[in-house]
């Protein structure tokens, strides 16, 4: 595995990115950019074939990163993105799939696409940007917006239940689930690399400040501020359940609402791809034995 | 600036100005030059008295792929190798 140190980003983004793209469409202050830095790593210490890479997004800001990357993609239509991708993996089962989504793309509008690539198990790597918002329209309330939050459409704050998708992925028996906020590097970067190299369908939820739909709205204007919101407003999954365990009243209440952040799921089950291969195996074996004789 | 020091390569003009470089460096070595780029911010410098600790915090947070940590190559120089000093006399040969 090559060591981190040897390549310096001047020579990542040489590597990886088209250079006629750059720089990218992103507001300031936004943390999408940075998701794009943390997969190139991943490839990068996994010594992966970018060849043998494929991307998929829908649509969005965080759909926008394919066209970033020096490798093949796939940019499809709002909410199917995680569809495209089982069609792309199931057409070339040797491609690492990665798919790049929002918060509004994979669950507001492809959210049930989402619950069955989960349910099934499909290999594939998700990289969700969840900024808690729809950043792109104009600052309409997405489905993970915190509660009391102010967006266009709801601009008396949010009255309702914010959607927990890495919970909902545990449910669904997902293979890997992370959440991390996107101002620490070295978690995501590995998480993505553990995501790559397992085996069935695994999710990174990255937190990413939107400075300019989600952080203007909310008082949250200054990027510095944001981008500090997410490391007060989160908390590791261990640390939560220990507090919740043995934890005083004053640290209960201390904690509540915070965001659990950590790898919650790490299974190793096969995914759809490798109980595919045994169907065929074993249907064509016994069609085999069927009509040895008359072939013969 | 001694050899073998961090440098920190930037990308002036793509930089956006969100100054995330500057507030999460462990050790201040980053500061905002006083010259506009072609977006019309101020982008970071490293400031004269380098610190840097080539931790590069800086270049995995840049979210638009602006800075770039390197080392500076040490060419070592060549001394001459035999140099006497006899009774305070040098002896260059």
């Amino acid at each position: 595995m090559s060591n981190m140190k040897e390549m310096s980003g001047e020579q990542i983004r040489k590597k990886y990115l088209r250079d006629g793209m750059l720089p990218t469409i992103f507001c300031n202050g936004c943390g999408h950019g940075l998701s794009i830095d943390y997969v190139l790593w991943a490839i990068e210490e996994l010594e992966l074939d970018i060849d043998k890479v494929s991307f998929a997004s829908g649509i969005g800001c965080s759909s926008r990163i394919p066209g970033y990357m020096n490798a093949d993609g796939l940019h499809t239509t709002h909410g199917r993105a995680l569809a495209f991708a089982t069609g792309l993996k199931a057409a070339i089962p040797d491609n690492d799939v990665i798919v790049f989504t929002g918060d509004g793309d994979c669950t507001g509008i492809g959210g049930n696409h989402f619950i069955h690539a989960a349910r099934r198990n499909i290999d594939m790597t998700v990289i969700l940007l969840n900024n808690y918002i729809y950043g792109m329209t104009g600052g309409q309330l997405a489905p993970t917006a915190p509660k009391n939050s102010i967006a266009t459409t709801a601009p008396y704050g949010n009255i309702e239940q914010a959607f927990n998708i890495s919970e909902l992925a545990v449910a669904l028996g997902a293979a890997y689930v992370a959440r991390w906020p996107i101002s620490y590097p070295y978690q995501p970067i590995k998480s993505i690399k553990e995501g790559i190299q397992k085996k069935g369908f695994s999710l990174i939820e990255l937190m990413s400040p939107c400075p300019t739909a989600f952080g203007r709205r909310n008082k949250l204007g200054n990027i510095e501020k944001l981008w500090d919101w997410y490391d007060n407003n989160s908390i590791l999954v261990e640390e939560h359940d220990r507090i919740m365990d043995f934890g005083t009243d004053e640290e209960k209440a201390k904690i509540a609402g915070k965001y659990k952040i950590g790898v919650f799921q790490d299974l190793d089950k096969p995914g759809f791809i490798a109980e595919y291969g045994k169907l065929v195996d074993r249907v064509t074996a016994a069609d085999d034995a069927k009509y040895r004789g008359d072939l013969k | 600036m001694r050899k073998g020091d961090n440098l920190i390569d930037i990308l002036e003009d793509w930089c956006k100005g969100c100054e995330i470089c500057i507030k999460r460096c462990p050790v201040q070595a980053l500061e905002l030059s006083t010259e506009l780029n072609k977006r019309g911010v101020y982008p970071p410098k490293l400031k004269e008295n380098n610190e840097c600790t080539f931790c590069r915090l800086c270049e995995l947070l840049c979210p638009d792929f602006v800075i770039s940590v390197t080392r500076e190559e040490v060419k070592e120089v060549d001394e001459p190798k035999s140099k006497l000093i006899i009774g305070g006399v040098c002896n260059d040969i």
